[in-house]
């Protein structure tokens, strides 16, 4: 565990330093959490349909997806991108590491770091206003669980993607397939609850769920506790299949690599 | 029982091409056209424990793949590799593990972290203990001359700080074999020399066995005794640098410093191939005429100011090697 601890622990400690990007972040997400609320406020306002979804609960889950947007696998990770570009991947494959599991952890680092430079002044914000009630202990609790659970299967889905540019070279592609697919299908844009209920089973089963949806109704208490340890399982057995599938194109794309110049 | 043994060792790329134009881009759509190179055609050679290697050749002749399947980065189409004993592409981990490897126009370091903080982090990937890295740092660091760097990001060293700190980096794990592609790339002559001087006491004082694939002839020079030459994929010569020199030629030079401005000077056995003001250099072949009977003569017949005999350039032999299987 040595190799892979270290590597974590290492990207961490970078990605804590770009603080311009932290700020920015922050600003930019205050700004798009602002607006989603109004709009929903003018909504809820206006309409007279029952909702399946109290107006408190939308507003917290919309200030928690904007503290906790950078779990989300919205890209390659970038360094790695670049080097399978470049050629520059060759160092990475002459270190005497299960390659996979370094990326992993690589990816683990990207969603963490970030996250929890944003996530807490924005938390503050949004308590201090008024716009997030916090809940009880065990409410809190599911949702750190949750969260955890939404890091392994975020990082899972960034690795996978990042090895998709062994064929495809530039990351542009998959990138708006996948990330855009999990920003939309994890609720940060539309509270999951608010989506069709013809939808609710496709939306249950696909993985993007377990990246916002529920640590979120697990804070708010749409979802209670009891069902905890059902959506911890799905994360988790999400999360493992796709790191076995990211392990195996990883070790096929291994064997038929072309490293070309110098 | 030699360290690294290279038998039959063929690769090729596949590599897809486009006709020009937009009509060569819409067909490529349909079906692409793909074009085989042969980057290593049955090469075999050996190497044993503590030896220097000079792997050269022109842009393109497969040092670089030959060193990436040596690594077990990349896997040959066939032919047979063993690296102390194993396969290195069917156990790149363990492989990897006990070399070092310095791609010089590639950075191992990571960009953004301090160099010391990159050498923690390789500590920790390669699990070596904490007491037999502060040791094996400290040498480094001494040897290297890298005190005043360590706390600097890679991404704002020079080329040849750089440079180092890679070479120290590809020995914290104490590899007991290095492979150096390009080492002196772009280096400075100071910076050069302190690459030589220090994969030279490498070799020599810790027996670390070395394959340098260079282009540079310095680096052959005063660090090889045995020199590999490949060239589209396949071997040329392979044996020490005296051999290579007399396989190429038996042509010597005496370089004579006449003390007149405008002396003229000739020998029935030597030719004269430059002048530049009033150093006249001359080609004879020892088989012909000994050079103390050609210097005899020269002496006794034209003022002379200072002589000498030397070696053709390096430089120029290896030309004629890649010259001489090109039509």
């Amino acid at each position: 565990m040595r190799p892979y601890f270290a590597m974590l622990s290492a990207r961490f400690r970078a990605l804590l330093q770009y603080r311009a990007a932290a700020v920015a972040g922050f600003s930019t997400q205050l700004f798009w959490g602002l607006i989603r609320m109004m709009i929903f406020v003018a909504f809820y306002e206006n309409t007279a349909i029952r909702s399946p979804m109290p107006r408190e609960h939308v507003i917290a889950y919309i200030w928690l997806g904007q503290a906790f947007l950078m779990l989300l696998p919205f890209r390659p990770d970038y360094e790695l991108e670049q080097m399978i570009r470049t050629g520059n991947i060759t160092s990475e494959l002459l270190r005497p590491v299960d390659l996979y599991s370094f990326w992993y952890s690589r990816g683990i680092a990207s969603r963490v770091a970030p996250t929890m430079l944003r996530s807490i002044p924005l938390l503050l914000i949004a308590s201090v206003a008024g716009w997030i009630f916090w809940p009880g202990l065990p409410s809190v609790l599911a949702c750190g669980a949750a969260l955890a659970g939404a890091v392994l299967l975020g990082s899972a889905l960034a690795t996978l993607m990042t090895i998709t540019m062994f064929w495809t070279i530039s990351g542009h592609g998959i990138s708006r397939l996948l990330g855009v697919s999990a920003y939309f299908l994890s609720g940060i844009v539309v509270p999951l609850p608010l989506f069709p209920d013809s939808l609710q089973p496709l939306l249950n089963a696909l993985p993007f769920r377990g990246l916002g949806d529920v640590p979120f109704r697990l804070f708010t208490g749409h979802m209670p506790v009891a069902e905890l340890p059902a959506a911890l399982a799905h994360q988790l057995a999400w999360a493992a299949g796709l790191a076995m599938i990211g392990w195996w194109m990883l070790s096929r794309a291994t064997r038929k690599l072309v490293i070309q110049g110098g | 029982m030699p360290q690294i043994v290279v038998d039959n060792l063929v690769k090729t790329f596949r590599i897809a091409e486009r006709r020009p134009g937009i009509w060569g881009a819409l067909a490529g759509l349909a079906r692409r056209r793909y074009r085989t190179i042969t980057a290593l055609d049955r090469i075999s050679f050996s190497l044993e424990e503590g030896e220097l290697v000079g792997y050269i050749g022109p842009n393109g002749a497969g040092k670089s793949t030959t060193v990436k399947i040596l690594s077990g980065i990349l896997v040959p189409d066939s032919g047979e590799v063993k690296v102390l004993g194993k396969t290195p592409w069917q156990n790149r981990v363990e492989t990897v593990r006990k070399l070092g490897v310095v791609f010089g126009q590639r950075t191992q370091l990571w960009w953004d972290l301090p160099v010391v903080e990159s050498f923690d982090l390789l500590r920790d990937i390669y699990r070596v203990p904490q007491a037999e890295h502060k040791r094996t740092r400290d040498e480094l660091i001494d040897l290297l001359d890298l005190a005043g760097l360590l706390d600097t990001p890679v991404r704002q060293l020079s080329l040849g700080q750089r440079m180092r700190c890679d070479l120290a980096a590809a020995l914290l794990h104490r590899p007991k074999i290095l492979y150096l592609d390009e080492p002196t790339i772009g280096l400075d002559a100071v910076s050069k020399l302190a690459v030589r001087d220090f994969v030279k006491k490498l070799n020599r004082e810790r027996g670390v066995t070395v394959i340098l694939t260079t282009h540079d002839m310095d680096d052959i020079e005063t660090l090889c005794e045995r020199v590999l030459v490949i060239n589209e994929g396949s071997i040329l010569t392979d044996g020490p640098l005296q051999d290579l020199r007399a396989a190429v030629t038996t042509e010597r030079r005496l370089i004579v410093d006449l003390l007149d401005e405008d002396g003229q000077i000739s020998d029935p056995d030597a030719e004269i191939i430059a002048r530049e003001g009033r150093r006249v250099t001359l080609r004879f072949y020892p088989k012909r005429v000994s050079p103390a009977e050609l210097i005899a003569r020269i002496t006794a017949r034209h003022e002379i100011h200072d002589l000498f005999v030397e070696n053709p350039p390096i430089e120029e032999i290896i030309a004629r090697v890649y010259g001489s299987i090109r039509p």
